[in-house]
């Protein structure tokens, strides 16, 4: 266990996430998907077309991907910004279990986040149908790929937040849904994808099959942390100012 | 047992080359690297801890290359230079995780030993975020301790301490020298390392620019040639009273006072109030008037 999570990196990655200001942004986009659930559901009790839409559409396009950046971006990035890291990388533990423990952290707080909102929103919408529980799993999938692809972001580039906003906006945003065969490249693609095979739904706008989805997924996942375990193990401070 | 050896290392970012063509061992004791800002000193440190690659040549903690090796740490504690620590932690919290990273057996009797080495028992149930500069440097010390590593690095470890917390960093560092281990920090201000004994490194622009017995450079900086600017109620009196003595190389009367070339540092600086004195001049002013660090290192440099 320890090889591959370290829980020591676990609880300071977690106090150290909580403890900043940004912790305060992980809940707003949750507060604002259930708050929009409750409304639509008093105002339209009976109609069967929003809750896929919505909780698809804004559900994996915004709030997953949005708690999933600030909180990615947070557990590794945010300490490389400050040099706090250098407390953990002074140290023989394995570049690989730092990488790793801070993306688990991060799947975490995103499905405490973002996940379970979705199904507490689905329930809402909903109540406990194949809807729900098919928007559920599939937003599991989100708070792993997504965070896998984010942690990676945070240690390659300082600038971890923008480009992961330019990513989302441009590509999950725009091309995947003009250029057709980019949503083979998605990560909100592939999480719809899981949960369109629970949920059956076509209004949740999901292209692509379950094995499909999975397979790209667990690719993505597995790519993207491997390339974050390769950028910390050359893990280089700035000299003086030359 | 040589502890960290460096030969013919280079680091250079883009066309500006940082540390250029430097060959050094450092065993056991103090030694002090010196230079002025932007000397390369950090890039040095950096790579000896790898966190930096060397662009060329071989540098070797305990045999082994540092780089892409985080096993260094086994007999490698570093403190950074930046003040960033996990402040919502309490120094207690921060060197007992700091020993469990480090895979210790007893985390607990580590942090006790590490903490009571800096004299930090009293504070380290306290948040660090409530710590002054000093003692966030003494926990830094302790968590890079814990593991009872035989080599030490220090990035500029007097950095804002006032004149107390400097001398006690000073003794902490001459004692853990005096058990076996290999200290090495860095510095940019001579006169604050004046305490440590041991070997020094000066470092300018990149390059070795001297090495040796910390007395010997320090005596040779101290008998360095000096300028310096004096105002007294006598000027003219007091320049022809100096320029007899043998210490005094040249004086000339200028507008805002007198200015004195002394050969020697410490002589002059003794002779010239009971020179005063005995004249019956008073003296108003005394400013060294070339002080700056790259004077000194330039001085360095040149002999």
């Amino acid at each position: 266990m320890s090889a591959v999570f370290n829980p020591v990196v676990m609880r300071i990655t977690f106090r150290a996430t909580m403890s900043r200001k940004r912790a305060l942004l992980f809940a707003i986009p949750a507060v604002i998907l259930i708050g929009i659930s409750g409304l639509l559901k008093a105002t339209q009790p009976t109609a069967t077309q929003w809750p896929p839409a919505f909780l698809g559409t804004f559900g994996f396009s915004v709030v997953l991907p949005l708690t999933a950046l600030i909180i990615g971006t947070s557990v590794l990035g945010a300490e490389i910004d400050d040099g706090s890291i250098i407390h953990l990388l002074a140290t023989p533990v394995r570049r690989s279990a730092v990488v790793f423990s801070k993306f688990a952290v991060a799947v975490v707080l995103t499905i405490t986040f973002a996940a379970v909102p979705e199904l507490l929103a689905g329930l809402i919408a909903t109540g406990p149908t194949k809807l729900t529980a098919g928007i559920f799993a599939g937003a599991l999938a989100a708070a792993v790929i997504y965070n896998a692809i984010f942690v990676m972001v945070s240690v390659l580039t300082t600038r971890a937040i923008a480009v992961g906003l330019l990513y989302l906006v441009v590509w999950e945003g725009l091309l995947v849904n003009l250029v057709s065969g980019a949503s083979e490249l998605s990560a909100g693609q592939y999480s719809l994808g899981i949960a369109n095979a629970i949920a059956h739904n076509s209004n949740l706008n999901a292209h692509l099959s379950l094995s499909t989805a999975v397979i790209l997924g667990v690719i993505v996942t597995a790519v993207t942390l491997a390339l974050a375990v390769r950028a910390l193990s050359a893990f280089s401070l700035k000299g003086e100012s030359v | 047992m040589t502890a960290i050896e460096l030969r013919n290392v280079s680091r250079w970012y883009g066309n500006v080359v940082a540390v250029n063509d430097i060959s050094m061992t450092i065993g056991p004791g103090v030694t002090g690297l010196l230079g002025p800002n932007g000397a390369g000193k950090s890039t040095l440190l950096h790579m000896m801890a790898g966190f930096l690659e060397p662009s060329r040549g071989e540098l070797t903690v305990g045999g082994r290359p540092s780089w892409r090796n985080p096993e260094t740490f086994r007999i490698l504690g570093l403190v950074p230079e930046r003040d960033s620590v996990y402040s919502f932690l309490t120094g207690a919290d921060f060197v007992r995780a700091t020993a469990k990273l480090h895979g210790l057996a007893d985390p607990d009797a580590a942090m006790g030993r590490a903490i009571g080495i800096v004299e930090m028992a009293e504070a380290q149930d306290r948040k660090i975020a409530t710590y002054s500069k000093g003692m966030r440097q003494r926990i830094k010390v302790a968590a890079a301790l814990v593991h009872d590593p035989e080599v030490l690095l220090l990035d500029e470890p007097f950095n804002g301490m006032d004149p107390r917390q400097r001398l006690q960093m000073m003794d902490l560092l001459d004692g853990l020298a005096h058990q076996g281990r290999a200290i090495l920090f860095s510095s940019h201000i001579l006169e604050e390392v004046e305490r440590i004994s041991g070997t020094i490194q000066v470092i300018v622009g990149g390059r070795l620019a001297a090495s040796g017995d910390f007395r010997a450079i320090r005596r040779l900086m101290t008998s360095r040639p000096h300028v310096f600017l004096v105002r007294s109620s006598d000027d003219r009196r007091l320049g022809a009273a100096l320029i007899g003595r043998p210490a005094v190389n040249g004086v000339e009367l200028s507008p805002r006072g007198l200015q004195v070339r002394a050969a020697d540092y410490g002589a002059f600086t003794r002779e010239l109030a009971g020179l005063t004195r005995q004249e019956g001049i008073r003296l108003r002013e005394l400013l060294p008037a070339d002080e700056s660090l790259e004077s000194v290192f330039a001085y360095l440099i040149a002999s």
